[in-house]
């Protein structure tokens, strides 16, 4: 009998939060972009505090995203800002630079740790060293196949997170490559109608075609953190859930970033519907379209519904 | 200009408190002459484990081959074994480890934990060094490492002077930074436009080099550029601290490393002779070090792409990416290494490299700085037959140079004008 796996999301805002707990989320990745890479709205400590005080008595546990790539001045501030979390009553810190770990371990001895260095987490033996020195859980790489996924999970003592929704970064730069490109054509006397002032940030909507791929559109923002490239595809395991929780994963996430409270709460509806399901009977169990046919209703056209690096195999 | 200098002398080599010059070494002939020429220590890719899965990768018997050659200048050789491992690649890893240490290879250069604990436990003669690919940037990190065991750590190329200068005041260990070559655009490792654009693992060696492609931009749904305009694009210019040593040194950047284990041989040979004089120079007499102008031109005529100072002291902006056409490489090519030297009568022996003839302006230059230029004179084969051109790779060739040369002294020629 598997337990019941974790529904993770993440969240914009407190009335995000409130309405993805409605619809069933379990558990949130919160954060500010001080600390957090790619945080899908920003929770500062007195926020954090506020989204534990509604979450824990529902139930719902609440991640603080400290995994950004650390820089010194950051070392200085993460004492105070790890003991504001842990005051806060956080569940967990989601860290990926050693930095983070070190000042855990001494701001805050007893808190859980997730490893997650976004596309190099990549093996099985590596979580286990990571859990040697205090984490508690993996959050896998969107890059891992299936296979790679499900020998991890039997390789390792550490919970298992895996993204099972939406898009995955794919490319991430401390340069401002966006003004880099509009100044360079503000020199070259190229810039035409726009705007070196242009709001380069994740709500602006700018994306990227490469020449031999018209049909894909990679999504491009900037950030105090640098710049960022998104997949043009979002990963939808949906009808395949039941693999995963077969071999016990134990957290499945749906990455809301981007994306819409409608679209997220049909997301993580459906998900929670899946889920139950399974766990209700797997013997039984039998997907239903109906579910899958929700999220196609209201998936961006432009953007394919896809089983992301689940089904491929990948050369180098 | 002709500058003769006296070679280098075998044997071994004094550090003092000078960096180590750390070059790349894409297979046995390219380490020798990086050693040759002056590099204090090489890296090279194995057959498994390593980020460059198309280079011309080393045998164990190849290592050891190269250990030697090493040995007798005092260098020493590491292996870079800088994959971020997936579940397959972890079976056979500690025999490999075991494999390099038994070839004598000092050290290697590792980002996945899992490779640099299997190091320390099963190959403890092998030092671990620290891989850029974690993208370090903090000391508190560094510290983390150092208490790991690593007694090296390569930053993330994204530390400033300032930055390092900080982690070396926190942190008693060694810093090895990138000082020349091309680099990622993106945090190194943070990049996945491989395998989404092509099936292959950039992680894992199959980087396609997407950064440098050529993208539309859109805003509000319409491309940015008109269809004649420089489109958008991730690709960084090379990374050249030629004319800045002396900062590097000033806070203690312990090893200065050359990238390009895909780089040919004259590239090798032509950036390791220049930073190796000027860290020289430098050293004999600080007070007095500049930076001579032969030294950028050496570098220019190896150079591939325009060249920058990366982030050691701002963060690259329009003018350190390449939107532009590229200018085209260096209007130079590598012509033939020296075999043999008569000095009685003057005649060099030369295996060719390139298709060269006579009335052809070449350059000849060998470690430390010697270099004259003159015109291809006669030219013959092995049995004294003259030759209209050398044409047949590897073929030997004799000539006459109008000052004396040594072995493994290179010779190149200008291009556009044969």
């Amino acid at each position: 009998m598997n337990a019941k796996p974790e529904l993770l999301t993440t969240a914009r805002s407190m009335e995000e939060l409130v309405r993805l707990i409605d619809v069933g989320a379990d558990a949130f990745v919160l954060g500010e972009s001080k600390f957090g890479l790619r945080v899908a709205g920003e929770f500062e400590l007195d926020v954090m505090a506020e989204a534990v005080r509604i979450a824990h008595p529902r139930g719902v546990r609440i991640y603080a995203a400290i995994n950004n790539l650390v820089d010194n001045e950051t070392v200085g501030e993460l004492p105070d800002y790890i003991k504001g979390l842990a005051a806060a009553g956080v569940d967990a810190v989601v860290f990926g630079d050693p930095a983070v770990l070190m000042a855990v371990r001494e701001a805050a001895p007893g808190m859980k740790l997730h490893w997650n260095t976004e596309m190099t987490s990549t093996n099985y033996a590596t979580a286990n060293f990571w859990g040697r020195k205090g984490a508690t859980r993996v959050v896998l790489a969107r890059e891992l196949n299936m296979e790679q996924v499900i020998g991890t999970k039997a390789n390792t003592s550490l919970e298992v997170e895996v993204q099972v929704h939406g898009m995955t970064n794919i490319y991430h730069s401390k340069r401002s490559l966006v003004n880099s490109y509009l100044d360079y054509r503000e020199q070259s006397g190229i810039a035409g109608n726009l705007s070196s002032e242009l709001e380069t940030d994740k709500d602006r909507g700018l994306y990227l075609i490469e020449t031999e791929r018209q049909n894909e559109r990679y999504p491009i923002y900037e950030d105090a953190n640098g710049t960022h490239i998104m997949s043009s595809d979002d990963i939808c395991m949906l009808e395949n859930l039941h693999e995963l929780m077969e071999v016990g994963i134990d957290s499945l996430k749906i990455e809301g970033f981007m994306k819409s409270i409608e679209y997220n709460e049909t997301v993580v509806r459906a998900y929670r519907k899946v889920i139950d399901n399974y766990i209700a009977d797997p013997a039984a169990y039998r997907f239903d379209e109906q579910l899958l046919e929700q999220i196609q209703a209201i998936q961006d056209p432009e953007r394919e519904l896809s089983f992301g690096f689940f089904y491929k195999e990948q050369v180098y | 200009m002709t500058t003769q200098t006296k070679p280098r002398y075998q044997g071994k080599r004094y550090r003092l408190a000078k960096p180590e010059l750390l070059a790349p070494a894409g297979n046995l002939e390219k380490l020798k002459f990086a050693v040759h020429y002056g590099a204090d220590a090489v890296y090279i890719g194995g057959q498994k484990y390593g980020l460059r899965s198309n280079a011309d990768n080393f045998s164990f018997e190849e290592m050891r081959e190269g250990v030697q050659f090493a040995a007798k200048y005092g260098a020493k050789v590491f292996v870079a074994t800088n994959i971020y491992a997936h579940n397959e690649d972890i079976e056979g890893l500690e025999d490999y480890l075991r494999g390099l240490e038994d070839a004598g290879i000092a050290a290697i250069i590792a980002a996945d934990p899992i490779i640099i604990e299997t190091a320390m436990r099963v190959a403890p003669k092998l030092e671990v060094h620290l891989s850029t690919q974690q993208s370090t940037l903090n000391w508190q990190a560094v510290k983390f490492w150092k208490e790991e065991g690593l007694p090296r750590v390569v930053l993330a190329r994204e530390t400033s002077i300032e930055e390092i200068a900080e982690i070396k005041k926190h942190v008693d260990i060694e810093i090895e930074q990138f000082i020349h070559g091309a680099m990622c655009s993106s945090f190194s490792g943070r990049c996945v436009l491989s395998n989404h654009f092509t099936d292959r693992d950039s992680n894992r060696g199959g980087c396609c080099q997407s950064c440098r492609w050529k993208y539309d931009l859109f805003v509000d749904e319409q491309p940015v550029s008109q269809a004649d305009e420089d489109r958008f694009t991730m690709g960084s210019k090379d990374l050249c601290m030629i004319e800045h040593l002396p900062d590097l040194i000033d806070i203690g950047v312990d090893s200065f490393k050359i990238e390009g284990r895909m780089k040919s041989i004259h590239y090798v040979a032509t950036v390791v002779n220049v930073y190796r004089q000027a860290i020289d120079a430098y050293f004999a007499d600080p007070e007095n070090y500049t930076v001579k102008p032969e030294w950028l031109d050496e570098i220019n005529k190896a150079a591939n792409r325009p060249l920058n100072t990366g982030f050691f002291y701002n963060t690259p902006g329009a003018n350190e990416h390449i939107y532009e056409p590229e200018d085209k490489a260096a209007p130079y090519d590598f012509a033939g290494i020296v075999l043999d030297y008569d000095a009685a009568t003057g005649i060099a022996t030369i295996q060719q490299r390139n298709h060269f003839k006579p009335g052809q302006e070449v350059e000849f230059f060998g470690p430390g700085g010697t270099f004259f230029k003159q015109t291809v004179d006669e030219i013959t084969d092995e049995e004294g037959q003259a030759l209209d051109a050398a044409r047949h790779p590897l073929q030997h060739i004799r000539l006459r140079t109008e000052h004396p040369v040594q072995p493994m002294d290179m010779m190149r020629k200008r291009i556009g004008r044969s």
